[in-house]
């Protein structure tokens, strides 16, 4: 119940916050599209948007505007700068910035993995069948023997790290 | 807007020069990896062959295997 609501107060919130003052659309049906499908949506593989972000001026922005439309280097800085916001959502840098999503999603990789390896585990007591005699510690012994006397790879393998005269392992 | 100029950066040549450097890197570093197999592994390799059959008998190793009794059709 109580985090029901929290949860629709983050929505709510987290819908009509992002956006700025300047909201380019009211649409009619509620939220309208969210960003990355909103039209003045731009990243960094696709710089370009296709419609700015502000579309709904004031009258002080319209003459802006209509006084980009002369020469440029009549415009001051701020004016210039007020323009690339009536166009653009983010600079570059802002919409480059880094994140913390890494920690998250490393987070939760090691905490699935975790979990994952408590029902192998469960599995290895209760579904496996019970291990073949020739695991077997004496089986194994017997077949390193047997792999000793035929001398098997005696160059740089098996038989050449044993010494066949002290009948042990070399040093 | 910037109160000093900067340097005008290479603006031709680009490719050119990132060839350049790159083929004499990888004509390098090919030629060392290489060079580095040969000595750090071929040769090691062909050395312990060649000592391991400098005193080796096929007919004394067979009598060990047969004492060892590994063999079926010969006890």
């Amino acid at each position: 119940m109580l985090s029901r609501a929290a949860w629709i107060l983050m929505l709510r919130k987290g819908g009509r916050g992002r956006r700025e003052m300047h909201s380019p659309e009211a649409p009619a049906r509620g939220e309208g599209k969210m960003p990355p499908y909103a039209n003045w949506y731009a990243q960094r593989s696709y710089p370009m948007p296709e419609e700015p972000f502000c579309t709904e001026l004031s009258a002080e922005q319209q003459a802006l505007k209509e006084k980009e439309k002369g020469s440029w280097t009549q415009l001051s800085h701020a004016e210039k700068v007020a323009l690339y916001r009536l166009q653009y959502h983010q600079t570059f840098a802002e919409m480059n910035r880094r994140s913390n999503e890494w920690k998250t999603v490393m987070g939760c990789v090691f905490f699935f993995c975790g979990f994952t390896a408590l029902l192998i585990w469960w599995q290895r007591v209760y579904v496996y069948p019970p291990k073949p005699i020739t695991l077997t510690d004496e089986w194994k012994a017997q077949q390193l023997q047997r792999m000793l006397d035929m001398k098997v790879n005696p160059v740089h393998g098996l038989a050449s790290h044993w010494d066949y005269e002290k009948k042990e392992w070399k040093k | 807007m910037a109160s000093e100029v900067l340097a005008k950066p290479q603006m031709r040549g680009l490719l050119a020069r990132r060839l350049r450097i790159h083929m004499v890197g990888a004509f390098l570093v090919s030629l060392g990896v290489a060079a580095l197999y040969k000595f750090a592994v071929a040769e090691p390799r062909k050395r312990a062959y060649a000592d391991f059959y400098k005193n080796y008998s096929p007919e004394k190793d067979f009598e060990e295997m047969k004492k060892a009794g590994i063999f079926r059709s010969i006890k």
